[in-house]
């Protein structure tokens, strides 16, 4: 059973590779996205509109409380209704990036919480102000504290983009299910997805691991 | 949407919980059990554990469920839909339960076990009544947010044809035309049963600080 598996999926490993590939390019596309929506909406919690920031807090406490896939589903099937017709890759991206930012924007205002305040009050006794008080003083140690958190939400895209194969995104478990549903090889076929899948997420737990370490050599 | 969507939604509720609850009563033991092997450091058991949690950790919910549900018939084993999501659920949350138990277990006081040592006390009795009743409440906050992770990722199970929530709803707005109601209640279930758990786990703490053994 397994070694005819292992077969035909050396046969198609042209399929399962652009599996990977499509995977791999929504989830760096996706982290980009969300990471700077995430700046963006971290400087929003932390800025002096009082009503914009506990409107949006409000918000992505909401957003923490959606399935992933239940989102999805809503950006898919929901933004037709309002007039925004995008194709699935499009839509899965989309998903990828505001689900995600919205965590993002969360973790990072947790790492300024744990700030000492005097730093930042010492900017403003230095006349630093809106956004270069922001990229200066409060980014930088913020980001640094946040490095894992960020390398954790990484993962978190990589797995979460498994489930754009339910709008038909033609993603590494999409691939892996074709080719099992084809030969009928689901274990070799689900296995391989999996060992990709702990590629993946090893590469960016190393990858923490050596920007750690070039923080730590900068101090 | 008519009544009879609501029973649907009600219906697909009801699996999301129970997919998701079994998943957490079976799966938080066993994740406590590795971490135990783990931390009494087994050899050979303790690479092996590693192992597994670390892929286990990376691996998506959607391509677990579609192994579990797929593979398991070709060596012989005919597993139901529903069967299928919990088992997936339940590996899925052991391997990140292993984890919690085990930081906790890592930062745990020597001492007090030195201390119950030397008082003769036998190894069984010091992690009943030393041990896990102050890892327990350790990793309680980090365990409760696992069952919420959990609750987010059930609807994965919709892809092997289980009904929950999220699948409930879809369903509505593919036969009614307007997804948006249905994706609203499916919201407001998530909101409610995510909202339980973090409450009761805040009652809990409110009454482990009101008394001095909870």
């Amino acid at each position: 059973m397994m070694p005819r598996g292992i077969e035909v999926l050396w046969e198609q490993r042209d399929a399962m590779l652009s599996g990977l590939l499509t995977t791999l390019g929504i989830t760096v596309v996706a982290a980009v996205c969300a990471g700077l929506l995430g700046l963006v909406l971290f400087s929003l919690l932390i800025s002096r509109f009082r009503a914009v920031a506990l409107a949006l807090a409000w918000l992505i406490d909401l957003m923490r409380c959606v399935p992933f896939m239940l989102f999805c589903y809503m950006i898919y099937y929901g933004l037709p209704s309002f007039g925004i017709v995008i194709g699935n890759l499009m839509a899965g991206i989309t998903a990828l990036t505001i689900y995600n930012a919205a965590y993002i924007a969360e973790l990072l205002r947790g790492g300024y919480q744990a700030l000492p305040r005097e730093g930042v009050e010492a900017g403003h006794a230095f006349g630093f102000h809106g956004w270069r008080l922001l990229s200066r003083i409060i980014l930088p140690p913020v980001l640094l504290a946040s490095i894992p958190m960020l390398g954790n939400q990484m993962v978190q895209i990589i797995k979460d983009s498994a489930f754009l194969v339910i709008i038909a995104v033609q993603e590494l478990t999409f691939a892996a299910n074709e080719i099992q549903a084809t030969y009928y090889v689901p274990f070799a076929s689900f296995v391989c997805a999996m060992l990709l899948y702990w590629v993946l997420c090893l590469a960016v737990e190393a990858g923490v691991r050596v920007v750690l370490a070039m923080a730590e050599a900068r101090r | 949407m008519g009544e009879g969507d609501y029973l649907a939604l009600a219906a697909g509720a009801a699996n999301t919980i129970a997919v998701s609850v079994l998943a957490i009563a079976i799966g938080t033991p066993l994740g406590l059990g590795l971490a135990l092997i783990r931390w009494g450091q087994v050899r050979g058991l303790d690479g092996i554990i590693a192992t597994i949690v670390s892929l286990l950790r990376a691996t998506p919910a959607v391509t677990l469920v579609l192994l579990v549900y797929f593979a398991l018939p070709t060596i012989g084993l005919e597993v139901p839909r529903f069967a299928a999501g919990v088992a997936t659920l339940t590996l899925g949350t052991m391997a990140y339960n292993c984890e919690i138990w085990r930081a906790t277990l890592l930062a745990f006081p020597s001492d007090q076990l030195d201390a119950a040592r030397a008082f003769g006390m036998p190894r069984g009795l010091r992690l009943r009544l030393i041990v896990l009743p102050q890892i327990a409440r350790a990793a309680l906050p980090a365990l409760v947010n696992e069952m919420t992770l959990i609750i987010k990722v059930s609807p994965a199970v919709a892809v092997i044809g289980v009904i929950e929530a999220t699948r409930a709803a879809v369903r509505i707005g593919a036969a009614t035309y307007d997804p948006i109601p249905p994706f609203l209640v499916a919201l407001a279930i998530y909101v409610v049963v995510i909202g339980a758990f973090v409450a009761t786990q805040r009652m809990l703490e409110r009454r482990r600080r009101a008394g001095p053994l909870a």
